[in-house]
């Protein structure tokens, strides 16, 4: 068998000898070494849509126990647990949920749409899935029991409640946790990046990349130079916990505001490689389903590219009632109601895009102009907190809760949603219900705004955040009654949505690769995609290639159809099967690198060091093996 | 425009049933945002500061509702206008338009910064010391309840925070322990509390009357039971009552407040609260010395009675999570003469 071997260094031998390169790419094994950035994308995807779950379970619990107001003593859940509940909730559904959904539309899209076989690093990117997830589980084992329990101090996690005021572990869990998910997100960033920047086909130029496209590009970016910042105060919230250091301890000349300064400098950012996504998402949708081109595709971008420019210069907008003073709060005032200009723009050139367009209102757009719908709540709301002397009676209060669920959950959540059905059939070569999926989208949109709407006047009304109970005779029983029956809602939509997944993905309709008359690469290839993408790198002649291989303008502007297909569709049934295309082979060292950065965590908060050296050997034997073993296995 | 009549058709009065429903739910909204029963609802401020704050929502209110209703409007009618006839819907393929870009770009940017003007004046005017006639207290915020000092006289108290109307109040807020947020919405925007920091925070109340509040930064276990009363005085009336408060407790005469007292002193409660004329003096805990003149205890949170007291006292724990006070392991007879006791605190 071995007679023609190719020749192999000592080590790389005797690391064959221990390993044997795992070569499969069929069966449940195998999606645990695969480096295909389309498997990786949809592990992101399940894994983020099961702590979507988690999150949104918790949330019931919390509506549970806030629909009536209660007597001390008369609570449905102890203060304790409700207070674990509200910062799970929060930390789940930012960090586990929407991040990484966005993750998993960058991971399975981003190299179909610019003409790419892989991202730069298809190993790279595999680690940074499995940190990811053993970053989540790390944070969710603080649930069993005998861990003393989950993070308990909101996700924003404010010294010195956190750093002296906590004992046991659970704000350990917290710090730990998200540095762990951190590492997941750089490695990611910088991924994503290059591969932008240097494995687009040949001819898609920066300005004719799709909007989606750029806007990953922007939010990886803001990655990049975001999470650094909270790991560094992590790091200090970390040493002040674990080894008496005393960043944020007023007494010991430290400043609990330097927590709350670089929280923000990370997490105002973070809000938009939060919402930034799903712009993308909207962005590619509404030209689709309107049948034109994106309205003022270069004022889209550069929007896209302010707000993450300006959302740099924003953050002391959270702490407007700490207390920085008249001129840091007139400061960041002015920039704050700034920051609302480009966010603008992008609503205008939606609203354009539709006008006058051919409207099919399918579920992906449904979700799109929902999408829209809710954020113009949610952006004027945020202006609202902008007006600083009233900012100081809104701030905290469950106006500030109303806004961002109508930014993050009427924004991110609905724009993903759009997403998910728009490019379900591009995934599974099956369509999903469209009637089932209009039945979800107004049952979520209902649920929703009965939620969420009623925090507003709740706000108003002066209902502070993360109480755990309220007495009657505020005036806001009636409307937390109406806000859980709405959260009740929103759990019934999920279910008709994840029954509609289940059943779309066997019964669906089989789908030809380009259902809905798109205008982008991802398009133009078989759904699913084979394991290559692209039998041949496509050349890309303008922006939205795809429409014009399929339409000509005629002299009023109208699209006529190209009489024959120039799709690579046609092109790729005549062809052969993409034998010759060598791909990243599978590698178990993303998982093993991964796999030992928790225990390194668990080692260093129950000060267990030799815990923490097993952890470090498994990190650098993955690394090791991994620079020893090649990037492609050679074809015999 | 065929669409905006068929929509006005649609709610027309062979519609009324649906009309009438969709009225009567924006009117019990608009009523219930509105009533009375909300003592802590902002959008009815009850002092000048306060009052100078809402001036400003209702300016942006105002530019929000109209905005809203115009870019909304706009997506409903693009949905219902646009939408798809024949498959065959071929729309002219525009891409986009120079001046309309510089337009909705400019004419946000103008709106905004007019709303900048009054932000900033208010930002700095909020800033701004009051006259030589205010009222100096500082609060002491700890988990969970307040600690209340009058500066000029000494007094100290606990919870509710008595002012005289008609005169500017001048806090000036501090914190051992975590970080809180002094908050009462009828009379002023909230103000953190950050351990090594003074914050000041103006308050001023036009009538008299009892305004609630409570603590508004997250602060751990019982954040939610971290409650405060500002009760507002005539001039006169206040003055009354500084002077009360500046008396030593009153010593009782014998019988069971005696024994509780003598409880008090040689127990445990000494060793973290005081009354005043007493050895007890110390000062981790509530200053007791009038107890009996404070319509609330515990942070706010409970009726200051007979009943309360001695459920309080029996578990103070398991009546507010996580206090301080611990379960002393009290007898009924001894709970009996320390209520005793405590009610003499007039």
């Amino acid at each position: 068998m071995a007679t023609e071997a190719p020749p192999v260094g000592r080590v790389e031998g005797l690391l064959n000898l221990l390993v044997r390169r795992p070569k499969s790419t069929k069966g449940i094994l195998s999606w645990f070494t695969t480096v295909d950035h389309k498997r990786i994308g949809i592990m992101y995807g399940y894994t983020a849509f099961g702590f979507f779950i988690l999150g949104g379970l918790e949330a019931l619990l919390i509506r549970v126990q806030l629909a009536r107001p209660a007597a001390p003593g008369q609570e449905v859940l102890s203060a304790d647990l409700y207070n674990q509940l509200f910062t799970t909730h929060g930390i789940t559904m930012i960090f586990l949920v929407v991040m990484p959904l966005g993750a998993a539309f960058f991971n399975y899209l981003l190299p179909l749409m610019i003409g790419a076989r892989d991202v730069a690093f298809p190993r790279l990117n595999a680690l940074s899935y499995w940190i990811f997830l053993f970053g989540g589980l790390f944070i969710y084992t603080s649930w069993i029991p005998f861990m003393g329990g989950a993070p308990d101090g909101g996700w924003f996690n404010y010294a010195p409640l956190t750093s002296q005021f906590s004992p046991g572990h659970r704000i350990d869990f917290y710090a730990l946790g998200l540095q762990i998910l951190g590492i997941a997100s750089i490695v990611a960033s910088v991924n994503f990046i290059v591969t932008i920047i240097n494995m687009r086909a040949p001819g898609m130029t920066l300005m004719r990349m799709p909007v989606f496209v750029w806007m990953t590009l922007v939010v990886n970016f803001l990655l990049l130079f975001a999470m650094p910042v909270i790991a560094i105060a992590l790091f200090q919230m970390s040493f002040d916990r674990l080894f008496g250091a005393n960043f944020f301890n007023a007494a010991a000349g430290g400043d609990p505001v330097l927590w709350q300064h670089l929280f923000w400098v990370f997490g105002h950012p973070e809000v938009y490689i939060l919402i930034l996504p799903a712009m993308g998402i909207v962005s590619e949708v509404l030209p689709t389903f309107s049948r034109k081109p994106l309205f003022g595709y270069a004022a889209v971008i550069f929007s896209g590219i302010a707000i993450g420019f300006m959302g740099w210069g924003v953050w002391a907008h959270h702490m407007f009632a700490v207390g920085l003073g008249p001129a840091a709060n007139a400061a960041f005032a002015i920039s704050t109601m700034f920051i609302a200009v480009p966010t603008g723009v992008k609503i205008f050139n939606w609203l354009g895009t539709m006008w006058k367009g051919s409207l099919r209102l399918n579920t992906p757009m449904l979700f799109a102009i929902g999408f829209i719908a809710m954020f113009i709540i949610g952006g004027l709301s945020g202006v609202t907190h902008a007006v600083v002397p009233h900012d100081t009676q809104q701030t905290d209060t469950y106006y500030i809760v109303a806004h961002f669920h109508y930014v993050l959950f009427g924004g991110a959540i609905f724009g993903l949603f759009s997403g998910m059905y728009y490019w379900f059939p591009k995934l599974f070569g099956r369509i999903m219900n469209d009637r089932i999926g209009k039945v979800h989208f107004w049952m979520m949109m209902i649920g929703f705004n009965l939620t969420f709407g009623p925090f507003h006047i709740l706000g108003l009304k002066g209902m502070p955040r993360r109480i755990y109970r309220y007495d009657a005779g505020y005036g806001w029983d009636f409307w937390n009654m109406v806000s859980s029956v709405g959260a009740f809602v929103i759990a019934l939509s999920a279910l008709v949505f994840m029954g509609n997944w289940a059943y779309s993905r066997r019964f669906g309709k089989k789908v030809s690769a380009d259902p809905w008359d798109a205008r982008t690469l991802e398009w133009t290839i078989p759904s699913p995609p084979p394991e290559y993408n692209f039998l041949e790198v496509p050349q890309v002649h303008a922006r939205d290639d795809f429409w014009h291989r399929k339409y000509k303008e005629d002299k009023r502007g109208r699209p006529v159809p190209v009489p024959v297909g120039g799709s690579d569709e046609a092109h790729a049934e005549h062809s052969e099967d993409g034998h010759g295309i060598h791909l990243p082979s599978p590698s178990y060292f993303p998982l093993v690198a991964a796999s030992g950065i928790p225990l390194m965590a668990y080692g260093a908060m129950f000060h267990w060091w030799w815990l923490m050296g097993i952890g470090a050997v498994i990190v650098l034997g993955g690394f090791y093996g991994w620079i020893l073993e090649p990037a492609t296995e050679e074809a015999h | 425009m065929r669409a905006v009549l068929r929509l006005w058709r649609h709610f027309s009065p062979r519609r009324g049933a649906v009309r009438a429903t969709l009225i009567s739910i924006f009117l019990v909204g608009l009523t219930a945002a509105c009533n009375k029963d909300a003592p802590q609802n902002f959008l009815r401020p009850e002092g000048p500061i306060a009052t100078g704050q809402h001036k400003l929502w209702n300016i942006t209110f105002g530019i929000a509702v109209v905005i809203f209703f115009l870019v909304e409007g706009a997506l409903v009618f693009a949905t219902i206008k646009f939408r798809q006839r024949t498959s065959r819907d071929a729309p002219k393929q525009t891409h986009g338009n120079n001046k309309l870009e510089i337009g909705w770009t400019l004419a946000p940017a103008v709106l905004l910064a007019l709303l900048a003007i009054p932000t900033v004046q208010g930002v700095f005017s909020l800033a701004e010391a009051p006259g030589k006639d205010a009222l100096n207290v500082e609060v002491l915020a700890k988990q969970w309840w307040w600690q209340y000092t009058y500066e000029e006289s000494g007094v100290v108290t606990a919870n509710e925070l008595h002012i005289p109307v008609g005169r500017t109040v001048y806090l000036a807020l501090k914190s051992e322990d975590v970080i809180h947020s002094f908050w009462v919405p009828k009379l002023a925007g909230k103000q953190d509390v950050v351990p090594g920091r003074v914050n000041k925070l103006k308050i001023e109340a036009e009538k008299p009357g009892t305004y609630k509040g409570q603590c508004v930064e997250y602060c751990g276990l019982s954040h939610a039971n971290m409650k405060l009363l500002v009760i507002a005085h005539e001039e006169s009336e206040f003055q009354d009552w500084l002077e009360a408060q500046k008396e030593e407790a009153p010593q009782p005469s014998g019988g069971l407040a005696a024994d509780g007292q003598k409880l008090f002193l040689e127990g445990a409660c000494a060793g973290c609260h005081a009354v005043g004329g007493t050895a007890a003096q110390a000062t981790l805990a509530p200053n007791l010395t009038h107890f009996a003149s404070r319509t609330t205890f515990a942070g706010s949170m409970y009726e200051n009675n007979e009943a309360n007291l001695v459920k309080w006292l029996k578990d103070p724990p398991g009546r507010k999570p996580g206090s301080k006070m611990p379960d002393l392991n009290l007898s009924d007879d001894e709970i009996e003469a320390l209520v005793a006791y405590l009610q003499s605190l007039k």
